[in-house]
């Protein structure tokens, strides 16, 4: 559809066994999009924090939000507006390295990336990237012709800019 | 505290819920519960299929407006109150159901969750899309909180079904049990009180239109928000409509009532709706058997919506002014505005508008002298019947014509399945109808196929004395499907063809219950004044034309615009 956009939501829910299959139920029956989920605990203790990643048009968006606050399990729910957020994701990524001529390459374009090597073989590195969805895709079509083994993405986490907070209120 | 078992906490909670009675049946995984059950006079309800007991218990709740209760074993016992479940799930019903389950660890055996244990199901994880809350206890002490919060969600807000499953050794465990907890959860918080500004806004769109309307749904019922719709309604002398859900929450006999909305609504519903220009829309989820196609659903009009569940705002319909609020609250706050700013509406050119189109679609009704026709039945069983009785549905045909022509006075008083619906409802549901209101007559307005479906329950009724009467229209198929065949299917009666079997009078006197064949309206009359006074259950069975169809009907995947009267 014309008018659908990757929207990041972010939502507070009880820390405790159960909540991800009750969330991930939802999208799958009310018929939404899950792009990118992670999960965590949050900053209070029994709590967790899911970044959602949804696409989907507006109104589809609203509700997704709606539906989400309908959880008994789900505290807080907050759609994060694009142009204030920082977003993040880590990747690690194995790529061949045969020989000390591919690895040089590969820590050259690491450094570029402001990536970290933290693992190496005979015969591969290990990489670790951080940044946003784009510099990691980035970073991981600049590896492909190389070989790359292996990935393994946390998806997006984000917070809002500024002294807002997506937290409980009081 | 205090320490006790598992299943002594359980029943302890349920006193202090004030539960009254559990439809259920029993099985290993709940042998510990019914220990102590059997001795804490609270009712058990022994039903004879699980099915039965969740529909039960949700006839209960929507006659009773508290919660109703219903409990079956691990594995099977709990898979079979899915279908009542997710039944009262899409009808907004405060079911609570409790399950056994396999226990959550064993040293010895494998009879434990996780091992595919005997009769074990994940029955959270098949609930958890069909309840509003679902929660397995782990250990004995979590059972009073988990009681606390079930009833508490299930019962506010918008209503909805929770289920509780307990494992085996939680029952038996002894744990020290806090039964003083007050409710707190911090991720529900359903919002009662309206916004002042969206009420002011509502108040001034009313007063500003000429052509108003109230939709009303089941919110409305649950809000038992009846007698503010009225004096509103009756203040702007603004026309009544009701969703499928909503029939009852409105007087059908007041000038102002204008019937069901719908796929199945009278044609002058379906009319005035398109004139409208203010539509005040209450608890309602503008479902597709309501609203027909969505372009075409009251074209020119503003819509007020009021729902305590957000998500139903703007779900289905863009709207004006969006509520997120108790309709009681809501509809008080509106009328007490409403009242300081104008004087009793009398006859507006809108009311002769509305009267002219009822008067002449009254007129041009069926008025059909074959005595046996659905209608000429429904409108009798109206006259015979108290306007404290309570008619509980099948799904189908029957169902239909019940909303069409048996006229419902009173909230809470015509109880049906229509999100899910689910054949086989009606039956069960008249039984939990009964049980929360001894004094009312209860009738369950049958179809054949629906019937059989839970006929077993006649066991329950008979044995746990529960009378109620069963009007069956009975045409020997599963005639809502055969309608569409004959309509849209070339006349190919597809799987619907049920044949004359049982009979349906000595299969009531089989089980106990006395059961009449009517073949004239005059019979029909004669023996649902004997039911009435029976201490029995009583079936009657009416045979009636295959061919008969619902009219009017809302083609499907049309609008409320192209409402058809008849063949």
């Amino acid at each position: 559809m014309a008018n659908e956009h990757n929207h990041i939501i972010s939502t507070i829910v009880e820390h405790k066994p159960g909540v991800l299959y009750t969330v991930a139920n939802l999208f799958r029956r009310r018929n939404f999009n899950i792009e990118n989920i992670s999960v965590g605990p949050a900053e209070e203790v029994g709590l967790a924090r899911m970044t959602i990643t949804v696409r989907g048009d507006d109104r589809t968006i609203e509700q997704v939000v709606k539906q989400l606050n309908k959880l008994i399990d789900v505290i807080k729910v907050t759609r994060l507006d694009p142009d204030h957020i920082v977003t993040r994701e880590l990747a690690l990524i194995k790529v061949n390295a045969p020989n000390p001529k591919v690895r040089s390459d590969l820590i050259n374009y690491a450094d570029i990336f402001r990536a970290r090597v933290v693992d190496v073989s005979s015969e591969s590195l290990m990489v670790e990237i951080t940044g946003t969805s784009d510099k990691v895709d980035a970073f991981i079509d600049i590896m492909k012709p190389f070989g790359v083994k292996e990935v393994a993405r946390t998806g997006i986490t984000a917070l809002s800019r500024g002294a807002k907070s997506a937290k409980m209120e009081e | 505290m205090a320490k006790m078992s598992g299943a002594k906490a359980l029943i302890e909670s349920w006193k202090r819920e004030n539960v009254e009675v559990i439809f259920g049946i029993s099985g290993g995984a709940l042998l510990p519960i019914h220990d102590i059950l059997y001795d804490s006079g609270i009712r058990h309800i022994l039903a004879r299929h699980e099915q039965g007991a969740a529909h039960a218990a949700d006839g209960y709740a929507r006659v009773s407006g508290r919660a109703g209760v219903c409990m079956a074993t691990s594995g099977p016992g709990a898979t079979n109150l899915v279908t009542g479940i997710a039944n009262a799930y899409l009808d907004s019903s405060p079911v609570i159901a409790f399950t056994g389950q396999v226990n959550t660890y064993s040293a010895t055996s494998s009879y434990m969750i996780g091992r595919d244990a005997f009769q074990e199901a994940d029955i959270i994880g098949i609930t958890t899309p069909i309840t509003k809350y679902n929660f397995q206890v782990k250990s004995a002490s979590e059972i009073p909180k988990a009681v606390q919060m079930t009833f508490h969600i299930a019962t506010t807000g918008r209503p909805g079904p929770c289920l509780v499953d307990i494992p085996k050794n939680t029952q038996t465990e002894i744990g020290e049990m806090d039964f003083s907890d007050k409710v707190q959860i911090r991720g529900y918080k359903p919002n009662i009180e309206p916004h002042p500004v969206q009420v002011k806004k509502a108040v001034k769109l009313l007063l500003e239109a000429e052509r108003p309307i109230v939709l009303a749904g089941g919110g409305t019922i649950s809000a038992n928000a009846s007698p503010e719709l009225l004096q509103i309604a009756e203040l702007l002398m603004m026309p009544v409509t009701t969703t499928f859900m909503g029939k009852g929450c409105f007087p059908e006999k007041h000038p102002l009532s204008i019937g069901n909305i719908g796929m199945h609504g009278t044609r002058v519903a379906n009319k005035v709706i398109l004139e409208a220009d203010v539509l005040l829309a209450v608890g309602t989820r503008f479902q597709d058997r309501s609203t027909g196609t969505l372009d075409d659903f009251c074209p020119d009009a503003k819509i007020i919506h009021i729902d305590i569940d957000a998500g139903e705002i703007g779900k289905n319909v863009d709207v004006e002014v969006p509520i997120v609020a108790d309709a009681k609250a809501t509809l008080r706050l509106i009328h007490q505005q409403l009242v300081s700013k104008l004087r009793q509406r009398e006859n507006s050119p809108w009311f002769n508008r509305v009267k002219e189109l009822k008067d002449k679609f009254l007129s041009e009704m069926d008025s059909s002298k074959d005595n046996l026709k659905p209608a000429n039945l429904l409108k009798t069983l109206r006259k015979i019947l108290p306007e404290n009785a309570i008619i509980a549905t099948e799904v189908g045909q029957n169902q239909m014509w019940a909303a069409l022509h048996f006229q419902a006075l009173k909230p809470r008083t015509f109880i049906s399945s229509g999100g899910l619906g689910t054949m086989g409802f009606g039956f069960p549901a008249s039984l939990g109808a009964k049980v929360a209101c001894p004094s009312c007559p209860v009738v369950d307005i049958a179809g054949d196929g629906s019937f059989r479906m839970t006929e077993q329950e006649l066991g329950t009724s008979v044995t746990e004395d529960i009378p109620v009467i069963v009007v069956v229209l009975n045409n020997s198929m599963l005639g809502m499907v055969a309608q569409w065949q004959r309509l849209f299917y070339n006349r190919k009666y597809a799987a619907v063809k049920l044949g004359s079997v049982p009979d349906f009078v000595k299969l009531a006197e089989a089980y106990g219950a006395q059961g009449f064949r009517a073949r004239s309206l005059e019979e029909f009359s004669n023996a649902m004044k004997k039911a009435l006074k029976n201490e029995v259950t009583t079936v009657i069975d009416i045979p009636i034309s295959p061919e008969d169809n619902v009219f009017p009907m809302v083609p499907p995947g049309k609008g409320l615009k192209d409402t058809i009267a008849g063949m």
